[in-house]
């Protein structure tokens, strides 16, 4: 932490930990973005709530109501089932988010532990490692996930009461998407470890008799969190476009549980009916992705300042 | 030259190999066998047929004896049959592949034109109101769903405007001949090949913004200046020439994320592509044609790659592989 020690005029002996608050607040649309996924993450969270507060069921179906328009009964009005929107759209932001975090926080473990172990051990497991992630780099990412997700879970050797689990789809699109997020996360680690593994302080605790665990868990691995936070921020959004691409497609998260990608599979059928259906999922994948990145460019600022333009 | 080139085709067959057994081991796990669909077909089957039909075609035999076999055909040219087409897999593959490439390589071109200079101007006054605004764009590309984006402008343009068609290569029965029939393609080409744009451009935009603000820190640059060479000619022949050589690794390093988004334009706007390809082979259980889809999009990728490297090594001499930049 040598920036540590440079002291920016005006700010006097200001702490790491202040001075990243402050570099990040000087991110605006990193904090609004900050903002706004926190109500976001409010609403979904509240879902039920609001339903019945609503009065309504995420599931009902009202033929007789199809496509309304907004009302005080239905705020963003029903979809062509007659099936409340803005509670479904609720319910839609919790399965996204909550797989899009479950999967970038399992693609930055597997990196971390991967870049870890390429960077400290070195030689042939470094090379090994690297040529490996290379490898998974450059393999067409899309239509290696279809394949995946459209797999028959039976054919394999799981437990059976798993596949009637109802869930069995998000954890399935979960470790499909962490099986190719690993590799940014674990280039940064690695690059990082090697730079920290010749440092003074790791060579004082290998002295001091540290063994590698100690040395790689209590001395390297804190002092490389910047960059891991700051790809698995980034990466978040491009796990959510995957995850509704993959729904949209009707592979992913299977109805009747709503996200936001697979709430557009009928858009595209109702587009000439009933095109204002289109919109307001799109609009909620894409402002979420946009706050996602910008968040991640703040944090960029606020925690890496050699990044700074 | 030569001995990175051949280092790397070898690398790059190696990976395609070991991607061939993991995608084959990949498909005999989708739902359904080719028997299955037989009986599916055909309800007078009796179990003993199934039992032979398995044994004329192989299925009962073990996964690396499957794979040896097919191998041994695919090397020879063969790839079997396919299902949906009643065709070749080959002879279906080899069409896709053309609109594929029609269809990226306008996505690129266009990007290009307009990445570069939008990159270049963001460079010249980082931080000003212009660079501000097409960081904003950029942003908005990179996070737009494209599925979402091609909706609306099928929404837009095809069913509120009418201006032009909502997908297809062409239109059924009247796409007239000669030129008329070539602009009724170009027309059907607007809409993909402005959604894959959109998908790609932000993120050429911010890499090639990124390069120039580095280049024009750099002390040639201020030794240019100091010498009277013009803006104009400072940014042009200075700087972005020594800019754009990493940005055409990018480039051809994107080849993977570019069929991803090639994938989902086709689909979406009925683009006889190997996206498109792919996608309803999966869905259709045609094996053979998945099989062949998904090896050809890893072959792609593998030879932006080499051109990736290639160009690296031509651009750089000092560096002799891309990865011993890394280290």
């Amino acid at each position: 932490m040598t920036a540590a020690i440079t002291l920016s005029a005006g700010h006097g002996h200001e702490s790491p930990g202040r001075r990243m608050w402050r570099r990040f607040l000087m991110h605006k649309l990193a904090v609004a973005s900050a903002v706004f996924l926190a109500l976001l993450a409010l609403i979904a969270l509240a879902a039920p709530l609001s339903e019945a507060l609503l009065g309504l069921d995420a599931n009902r179906v009202d033929l007789l109501g199809r496509l309304a328009p907004p009302s005080w009964a239905h705020p963003f009005g029903t979809d062509e089932l007659g099936r409340d929107l803005f509670v479904r759209l609720s319910y839609g932001g919790q399965v996204s988010l909550a797989v899009a975090l479950a999967a970038a926080v399992f693609s930055a473990v597997i990196g971390t532990l991967v870049g870890l172990a390429a960077g400290y051990f070195g030689g042939r497991l470094d090379a090994f490692l690297m040529r490996f992630t290379d490898g998974v780099i450059s393999l067409p990412l899309l239509p290696l996930l279809i394949v995946l997700v459209a797999i028959d879970l039976s054919k394999i050797s799981i437990p059976s009461a798993w596949l009637e689990s109802q869930h069995i789809a998000l954890y399935q699109i979960i470790i499909v998407i962490a099986l190719f997020g690993w590799t940014t996360v674990a280039r940064l680690v690695r690059a990082e470890t090697l730079a920290l593994k010749n440092r003074e302080f790791v060579r004082a605790a290998v002295a001091l008799g540290a063994g590698g665990p100690r040395i790689i868990f209590r001395h390297i691995l804190p002092n490389a969190i910047s960059p891991i936070i700051v790809a698995t921020t980034l990466s978040i959004g491009n796990i959510i476009l995957l995850e509704s691409v993959l729904s949209f497609l009707g592979l992913g998260i299977q109805p009747p549980i709503a996200s936001w990608g697979n709430m557009l599979t009928n858009a595209q059928e109702l587009m000439w009916s009933a095109p204002a259906l289109a919109v307001w999922p799109g609009l909620m994948i894409f402002l979420t992705v946009i706050a996602f990145n910008f968040l991640g460019d703040g944090l960029q600022d606020a925690l890496d300042p050699r990044a700074l333009s | 030259m030569i001995r990175i080139l051949g280092t790397r085709v070898s690398e790059s067959l190696i990976v395609l190999l070991i991607m061939s057994f993991v995608i084959y081991g990949l498909i005999g796990l989708m739902p359904g066998d080719p028997i299955d669909e037989m009986i599916a077909a055909n309800p007078l089957l009796t179990s003993e047929d199934v039992a032979r039909l398995k044994a004329l075609h192989g299925l009962d035999k073990p996964l690396m004896e499957r794979y040896g076999n097919w191998l041994w055909a695919a090397v020879h040219g063969d790839f079997g049959f396919s299902r949906i087409h009643a065709k070749p897999a080959v002879d279906v593959l080899l069409p896709h592949l053309g609109n594929t490439l029609i269809l990226m390589t306008a996505a690129v071109v266009l990007s290009l034109l307009i990445a570069l200079p939008l990159g270049v101007y963001a460079a010249i006054k980082p931080n000003s109101a212009l660079d501000y605004t097409i960081n904003m764009f950029c942003f908005a590309g990179i996070s737009v769903p494209p599925f979402w984006l091609a909706l609306l402008a099928i929404i837009l343009f095809a069913v509120l405007l009418g201006w032009l068609p909502a997908g297809g290569m062409e239109t059924v029965g009247g796409a007239g001949t000669g030129w008329s029939s070539l602009a009724d393609r170009l027309k059907h080409m607007i809409l993909p090949v402005g959604v894959l744009t959109l998908h790609s451009v932000g993120g050429y935009t911010r890499f090639v913004r990124a390069s120039m603000i580095q280049v024009l820190r750099q002390d040639f640059i201020r030794t240019a200046r100091a010498k009277g060479v013009g803006p104009t000619r400072l940014l042009m022949g200075h700087a972005l020439r020594n800019a754009i050589l990493p940005f055409i690794t990018v480039v051809a390093l994107s080849f993977g994320s570019l069929f991803s988004g090639a994938l989902i334009t086709e689909t979406m706007f009925s683009w006889l592509g190997v996206g498109k390809m792919i996608y309803d082979s999966v869905l259709g259980n045609d094996f053979n044609l998945a099989l062949i889809g998904l090896l050809f999009a890893t072959l792609m990728t593998l030879v932006g790659n080499i051109m990736a490297d290639v160009a690296y090594a031509w651009a750089d001499p000092r560096i002799s592989t891309r990865r011993g930049l890394e280290t």
